[in-house]
């Protein structure tokens, strides 16, 4: 059957019918998908994952005992999934393992814009790249493959614009392969020194092998026969090249990214009087092409930041594009930014380390909306984990500081790599303060379920990680819950951590006011009379609070109730009828 | 040459655009066409202005639409019909919902909600059909049902069936909001 389907989707179809049997992931857009959609076949074990090292160590595993095994992960999931990459490229696989990594240009939903090819290069791994969804599926089933056939893990890269765009599939069935029986092989398994010596020129050799396949591919493949104007691309850039320039120009559409063909491209460029390289980041397909020695338009006329488009593409190569509709005042119009929602149990823990005027490290989550006005709450944001681990520097590089700074990590990110932080501030004596924001979810990606939630990716009840236990177990003595619509209680707790000479845990716990089974209570109203404008509530940044003719007023379709603008309204203006 | 149709579909998080677009590709693939749909998730659904781009034809290329190439814009919200207008084509139309949703510059009173969208949009020379379509959708249920009648009222100009829409939203939407839904539909086109 014929369907639309994200690139995502498309994804786990092709995981479906390429028989694979775990799939083990941590989310992270725009990748979260994959491993959800893979989820709905019942014949593939999905999992979420603490972090992403986990989630490819435990592909590996299912890998090692002979059966197709995948991953997937956002760009900056392949940092921390690097170390496990690294050595896999040495032993390479027994059951196919794949490593589907999404990058982001332009980042839509992201810290930072790395391109993964540069982990395919550095970990010497083959990767490839589809430019929509019919072909993301068959190259699912080629790169399982190619990793069975050349004893490696593949890389398979995607992009947000092939992630979240819905293109046609033609559904296919599923074959599982045999299970390749486990047997004991320590040269190939057991990476300690002597045996990784051995295995160093193996993977050298496979590169050479792999660069022999990239000259004959179907995934590389030329299209049109113009002899003026030759295009290197692919993934998403493929299709905007071919939007402005349909068959008038030829193509050199690379699928697989890592190693990239000479041949083909010397043979290519030598068949037409002006060759280009089309591709987003950074210039990688350009670079190899200056190392055969030709000089391609790319990074002179295309720039190495944000995402193209086919008008990027048309300006580039001379192509006029259409302008678009005018209007005074357009350039004037007020942004609309995303916003912590209404009933966000962050809003209230945040407005109290606002109004105390802490220095906040903050972390990755829906809390990083803290950072923006009224509540401006946050003074960094890294990557996961650093929030922990970075307040334990601060404070012990400047003990004093430890009075008036905290830490706020949210409880999937303090499970992924907030851990091993507070470890270290337990180990290494810093009397820092920890605050994790427990919303019982992974919100930030659309409602994961994590160790400490008690579900497990089908939404089964799973073992529950107790975090008052795991702190204490980890050596915090001071472990406290607060409830972040408390605004008192938080405050209190808050003020009280930061003077002990110790390191201190406060959880603050509230489920996500988004969860189905989370019971909002009726809307709140402002009795106009008793309102004298003061704008207290206006500091809580929440969507619902506005003011209308001079006085505030709630939005009863967007108020949830929960009670935190009661409590910051000096003249009892806010209740219910 | 391959002519494509590009729908831009536009609004504010939670308003219900994904659904909209996703039953647009449903009916535009069962009409024989090439169909992409591109959407953006994550930060966006926090109450953010959003866009979904819809493009059909023989063959579709690139999913996304830029400046100047949308054939129609179909806006949930006023102020995002503004926002997103140097999208529309030379010729091209905008169907816009009036409503107005407040962005957070706007609710914190550091900038303001700028009036009379419509009058400037239309006075500028685009082509707009704009609607309260809120009202109607409550009538018919619920204001979720703005999507399906904005829905309805594009149906008016794309030439795809009645019929098509119908059997289309009763296979996208749960049964126990069809009636709300196909009601919702007739409302948007039949509408003057
Ligand atoms: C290494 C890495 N993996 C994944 C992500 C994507 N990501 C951003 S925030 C987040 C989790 C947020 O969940 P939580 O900490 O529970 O906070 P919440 O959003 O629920 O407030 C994830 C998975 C990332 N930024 N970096």
């Amino acid at each position: 059957m014929k369907r639309l389907m994200l690139g995502n989707e498309a994804v786990a179809r092709g995981l479906y019918e390429a028989g694979v049997r775990l799939v083990s992931s941590y989310p992270g857009t725009p990748s979260t998908e994959i491993t959800e959609f893979a989820a709905k076949y019942g014949e593939i074990l999905c999992e979420w994952a603490p972090n992403e090292k986990v989630a490819l160590e435990a592909a590996y595993g299912a890998s090692l005992a002979g059966f197709r095994s995948a991953c997937a992960m956002k760009h900056v999931g392949l940092n921390v999934a690097a170390d496990p990459l690294f050595t896999l490229s040495y032993t390479g696989v027994t059951g196919g393992l794949v490593i589907f990594v999404a990058d982001d240009p332009a980042m839509h939903s992201s810290q930072n814009e790395q391109d993964s090819r540069n982990y395919a290069i550095a970990a010497k791994l083959p990767m490839v790249e589809p430019s929509d969804s019919s072909e993301a599926r068959d190259m699912v089933k080629y790169a399982f493959e190619l990793s069975e056939r050349y004893d490696t893990p593949v890389l398979f890269r995607i992009c947000t614009r092939i992630a979240h765009s819905q293109s046609v599939v033609e559904e296919g069935e599923r074959t599982v392969p045999d299970r390749i029986p486990y047997v004991k092989q320590p040269r190939k398994y057991i990476m300690m020194p002597a045996y990784a010596k051995a295995k160093h020129p193996t993977v050298e050799e496979r590169t050479e092998k792999l660069a022999e396949l990239a000259e004959t591919t179907p995934l590389n493949r030329i299209e049109g026969n113009s002899s003026e104007l030759g295009i290197i691309t692919s993934g998403t850039c493929y299709q905007y090249v071919k939007e402005v320039f349909g068959e008038s120009v030829k193509v050199l559409k690379i699928g697989m990214q890592n190693p990239l063909p000479s041949r083909l491209i010397l043979d290519f460029a030598s068949s037409v009087k002006r060759l280009a390289v089309v591709e987003e980041l950074d210039g990688i397909i350009e670079r190899h092409c200056r190392t055969l020695g030709l000089s391609p338009d790319g990074r002179n006329i295309l720039p190495p930041v944000g995402e193209y488009s086919q008008r990027t593409v048309a300006s580039a190569l001379g192509v006029t594009s259409p302008s678009g509709a005018a209007f005074p005042g357009s350039d004037a119009l007020p942004g609309r930014p995303p916003v912590m929602c209404s009933g966000c149990p962050h809003r209230g823990l945040f407005y109290v380390l606002s109004k105390l005027k802490l220095t906040v490290l903050g972390d990755i989550g829906c809390y990083t909306l803290g950072a923006q006005q009224p509540l401006n709450a946050l003074d960094s944001v890294l990557c996961m984990g650093a929030s922990v681990s970075g307040i334990h520097g601060f404070n012990r590089a400047d003990p004093e500081s430890a009075k008036h700074t905290v830490a706020v990590i949210g409880d999937s990110t303090f499970m992924h790599s907030g851990m091993t932080g507070l470890c270290n501030i337990v180990y290494n004596a810093s009397a820092s303060t920890v605050i994790i924001l427990d919303n019982s979810i992974t919100g930030m990606t659309g409602h994961q379920q994590n160790p400490t939630t008690g579900y497990n990716i089908k939404g089964d009840p799973a073992a529950k990680i107790n975090l008052e236990e795991l702190c204490r177990s980890l050596g915090v003595e001071r472990v406290r819950v607060v409830d972040p619509y408390d605004l008192n209680a938080c405050e209190a707790a808050v003020k009280e951590e930061l003077t002990y000479d110790c390191p201190s845990v406060i959880i603050s716990r509230r489920p996500c006011v988004l969860l189905k089974y989370v019971k909002t209570a009726p809307p709140l109203k402002i009795d106009r009379d008793a309102c004298r404008s003061c704008r207290r509530c206006m500091k809580l940044g929440c969507p619902s609070i506005s003011i209308k003719e001079g006085k505030a007023r709630i939005d009863g379709t967007l108020c949830t109730g929960c009670e935190v603008c009661t409590q910051l309204c000096p003249f009892g203006a806010i209740g219910r009828d | 040459m391959n002519e494509v149709v590009s729908i831009l579909i536009v609004g504010v998080g939670g308003q219900g655009t994904l659904l909209a677009s996703k039953l647009l590709g449903r009916i535009l693939l069962d009409e024989g066409y090439d169909v992409k749909v591109s959407e953006l998730h994550g930060m966006s659904q926090r109450g953010g202005s959003v866009a979904t781009y819809v493009k059909y034809g023989k063959k579709v290329y690139s999913p996304v639409i830029d400046e100047g190439e949308a054939d129609y814009i179909v806006s949930f919200e006023m102020l995002e019909a503004a926002r997103w207008a140097h999208c529309l084509k030379p010729g091209g139309l905008i169907i816009s919902n009036t409503q107005q949703i407040d962005p957070m510059p706007v609710t914190t009173g550091a900038a303001e909600y700028p009036a009379g969208l419509a009058e400037t949009l239309a006075s500028s020379g685009i082509r707009i059909d704009a609607f309260d379509a809120l009202t109607p959708a409550v009538e018919a249920g619920s204001a979720k049902a703005v999507n399906i009648l904005l829905m309805g009222r594009l149906a008016r100009y794309l030439g795809i069936g009645r019929e098509k829409w119908i059997e289309a939203i009763k296979l996208s939407v749960p049964p126990k909001f069809t009636e709300m839904n196909l009601k919702a539909f007739e409302t948007g086109f039949g509408m003057n």
